[in-house]
């Protein structure tokens, strides 16, 4: 099996299209570093304006983490669509190549073929993950410095001290790795369909755009709908950034608001990547190939 | 509500006790206060305001005469009501030009105090009315109430202990008013489903409060002008 | 001798259609085995089954013994398989290609005696060249060296000279033929062309929509002075039976739609004739088939002739 994960892996980071997302990453966190580098004062006071008519935020607002939150936020709406384009095309770009054929006349069974594929992806996914992780906060850390983390949210504010943050974003990471793969199982799903990597991705990419349009929609007859859309799901990670308060009102230092909301999230989440990777092994092993 | 309770308040003043001159009583407290020509003192400040999730942080205080004050957090992001600076009583008294009235008396904490009105002479003042409740025994400022042009109706509660004897408090609590804080979900990019009413309404809770403890004083040991800057 | 392959009944439908109907066949030991249809035989459709790329809706498949679906990574493991085009990675070398496929089968095998195996079908020369820059030829041979790089003892060649220049399609039956003679291997090799079948197979199965049209020695089939007779008559399997029964039965050969077939020596003929009357047997046609290639073209073709017999 670890052979075959390393084949895998080889295969994968041997392709030009994999850097594509990589590049994304750091183009578009490049961007944003500059910009805010550049005109961050006018960004944050943009940002400000609901609140400054009757609070004045005193302090270093823009720093590290939060470029590296407002990176996240931007970017985890978007690296789907990259995942997509390698979990998608993980079986279905096979097909295409008509390598698939080899590779299922080899003595591995093809169930261990397919999980072998899919921890590929994972790998991939995570080591995306880290490449974002390493660009949005160590590096955003290192140019903007660290600070307190000022956070609107749509009914409150959350003010969270300097110490009481690295720990958030590594749990948010972990979380979106969760969300992230979920993402790739979907797209490697999809992938057993076709013969060539265009449908599954573009599929993939559908329904995520579909659902996440469902997820921010505001309206009534679609609330409903939210809690079953894993769209919903996967801003979990924001949960980390919000803080238990006493009651005085004062923040409790190192406490999450709602991790049953991050526990429940995560466990919908779960239940999607098992869901779809076993519905992938089960299509699969009854699979004629015709390519 | 507020307006008519004032409206009462004023009606009450000229029947009972007919209004006072109480400029006198006035420059004493601020004579007292003039004691000190500059401090800084480390406090813990806590910010209450039902849509902040803050914890508490550690400021820095410095004050200069005249009215220099400047409040300050190590490194970190602090959350001031709007025209936070006022949290210091000496800027009521910068302007000398005022009229002084009394408007009876009341208890607070236990401590018998005089009600007194400042109306500030200059038309353009940004300062409407302040009013003021003074222990008179000890020549302290309990309470103080002003209603400004900009930053709305705000209210000082002072607490005072070891430094009492330099006017200077122990805790400040500062209340005023917040207005509705809402952001569209879009915007914040939340998916989640409407609060719960009753936390919503909690939230709709618009008086706000920041509360500073003030700990170690350092009276008249000289300031330097930059940290105002 | 037990066969390497064993095929029993086996076919395959898919949504519309039949691919491959109730075909049975075996694989000896050491043979190279001719595997003759059109396209759209369902010759691809048989090997693919055969190397597990497509599950039987019915039948069975015994290879080196053994059911092919419960026992498929031990068998797999003895066999190398190059279906249709010799599709590789193509962002990779041509020695990583190998390798990897080499790692996939289960060995492992050293870098002189992959460089060796490159060698052998004339690309060591290319060995670090990514194979998008390879011809077809080139990838042709480095899907045969992929297919034998873990010594299998069963070879599957699936259309190996399709596009192949007839440099490449020489060289692709010199293989066959060492694979064969020099190192013992098993191969089954399909094709649509007689002729590339002609000169490598030892035993040959030709199949048609699906069915077996006939099978047997290659050296019998291709023998100038065997020929194959098709008889149409009103009572098929009354036929049948009365030929079973005579010494006709070791020619009869299995029936195809409605035609029953038999083997023989041209002059035979008249014989066969004479029986066949002898044998109340109600004959509406009997056509002689010239030679096996003329039969190949004839049946794979669609158009058959009737041509009554005369003597």
């Amino acid at each position: 099996m670890w052979t075959l994960i390393q084949i895998e892996l080889f295969k994968i980071f041997r392709r030009p299209r994999t850097y594509i997302a990589f590049a994304a990453i750091t183009g578009l966190i490049g961007i944003i570093q500059f910009g805010l580098k550049l005109d961050g004062a006018a960004y944050i006071d943009f940002m400000m304006r609901d609140i400054n008519s009757s609070i004045t935020v005193e302090g270093k607002i823009l720093n590290g983490y939060q470029v590296c939150y407002i990176s996240l936020q931007v970017l985890l709406v978007h690296v789907p669509l990259l995942i997509a384009l390698v979990a998608a095309d993980m079986i279905s770009g096979e097909a295409n190549m008509g390598t698939l054929r080899i590779m299922l006349t080899k003595p591995i069974s093809r169930t261990r073929f397919l999980l072998a594929k899919f921890l590929a992806a994972t790998a991939y996914t995570f080591l995306l993950l880290v490449w974002l992780a390493i660009l949005a906060l160590l590096l955003n850390m290192l140019i903007f410095g660290t600070d307190d983390l000022f956070l609107l949210k749509s009914d409150y504010v959350v003010l969270l001290k300097k110490d009481d943050i690295f720990w958030r974003y590594i749990w948010a990471f972990a979380f979106a790795m969760l969300a992230m793969t979920t993402v790739a199982s979907l797209g490697f799903l999809f992938s057993l369909f076709a013969e060539n990597s265009i449908g599954p991705i573009v599929a993939t990419m559908s329904v995520i755009i579909f659902f996440t349009i469902l997820s921010t929609l505001n309206i009534p007859v679609f609330n409903k709908l939210k809690p079953f859309l894993f769209t919903t799901h996967m801003i979990g990670w924001k949960e980390f950034f919000d803080i238990k308060v006493n009651d005085a009102n004062e923040a409790i230092v190192g406490s999450i608001q709602n991790p049953q909301k991050i526990i429940t999230s995560a466990l919908v989440l779960m239940a999607h990547i098992v869901g779809f990777v076993t519905a992938a092994v089960v299509i699969f092993k009854r699979k004629d190939v015709l390519s | 509500m507020y307006k008519s309770l004032l409206l009462l308040v004023s009606i009450h003043c000229c029947l009972l006790v007919s209004a006072q001159d109480m400029t006198g009583l006035v420059m004493k407290v601020k004579a007292k206060l003039d004691q000190v020509n500059d401090y800084e003192a480390d406090g813990r400040m806590k910010t209450d305001v039902s849509f902040i999730k803050a914890p508490i942080g550690k400021v820095k205080v410095y004050f200069k005469k005249p009215n220099k004050f400047r409040l300050k957090k190590d490194g970190g992001i602090s959350l001031l009501p709007k025209g936070g600076v006022s949290v210091n009583m000496n800027s009521v008294f910068a302007a000398t030009d005022f009229v002084a009235l009394s408007a009876g008396e009341t208890v607070i904490d236990g401590t018998k105090t005089r009600i007194v009105k400042l109306l500030p002479s200059n038309e353009n003042s940004d300062i409407v009315l302040t009013t003021l409740y003074i222990d008179e025994t000890n020549l302290l400022i309990k309470k103080s109430v002003t209603t400004t042009r900009e930053n709305g109706t705000y209210e000082i509660a002072l607490s005072y202990g070891q430094f009492a004897s330099y006017g200077l408090p122990d805790k400040v609590v500062f209340s005023f008013n917040t207005k509705n804080y809402k952001l569209p979900k879009g915007i914040t990019l939340e998916f989640d489903d409407e609060k719960p009413v009753s936390e919503a309404e909690k939230l709709k809770n618009k008086k706000g409060r920041v509360e500073i403890t003030y700990t170690n004083y350092v009276i008249n040991k000289g300031v330097s002008d930059t940290v105002f800057k | 001798m037990e066969p390497i392959v064993k095929v029993t009944g086996l076919t395959k439908s898919f949504k519309h259609i039949t691919a491959v109907q109730d075909l049975s066949f075996s694989v000896n030991e050491g043979d190279v085995y001719g595997f003759l249809g059109q396209n759209g035989a369902g010759k691809s459709t048989t090997i693919r089954m055969l190397a597990t790329l497509i599950r039987p809706t019915q039948g069975s498949i015994e290879i080196f013994g053994r059911p092919l679906l419960t026992n498929r990574n031990e068998i797999l493991r003895q066999v190398g398989a190059v279906i249709e085009k010799p599709d590789v990675y193509k962002y990779l070398s041509a020695y990583e290609n190998l390798e990897l496929f080499a790692r996939l089968s289960g060995v492992k095998v050293s870098r002189e005696k992959l460089m060796q195996q490159l060698d052998k079908v004339g690309l060591s020369h290319r060995a670090k060249d990514t194979v998008k820059t390879f011809s077809q030829g080139m990838k042709q041979r480095l899907g045969i060296a992929i297919a034998l790089v873990h010594d299998p003892k069963l070879i599957i060649l699936d259309e190996p000279t399709n596009g192949l220049d007839p440099q490449g399609i020489a060289d692709i039956r010199n293989l066959v033929l060492h694979l064969s003679r020099d190192l013992k291997k098993t191969v089954i090799v399909s094709s649509h062309l007689l002729n590339e079948i002609e000169q490598v197979a030892s035993r040959v199965l030709i199949i048609d929509k699906g069915r077996k049209i006939i099978e047997g020695n290659a050296a019998d089939l291709f023998d100038p002075a065997q020929t194959i007779v098709e008889l149409q008559t009103f009572d098929n399997v009354y036929a049948i039976q009365q030929l079973q029964l005579s010494a006709w039965s070791k020619h009869l050969q299995p029936q195809r739609d409605t035609a029953i077939l038999i083997r023989l020596d041209r002059q035979q003929i008249p014989q066969l004739h004479r029986d066949l009357v002898d044998m109340d047997i109600q004959l509406l046609s009997l056509q002689p088939r010239h030679s096996l290639e003329d039969y190949f073209l004839q049946v794979t073709s669609g158009n058959q002739h009737v041509d009554t017999y005369s003597n």
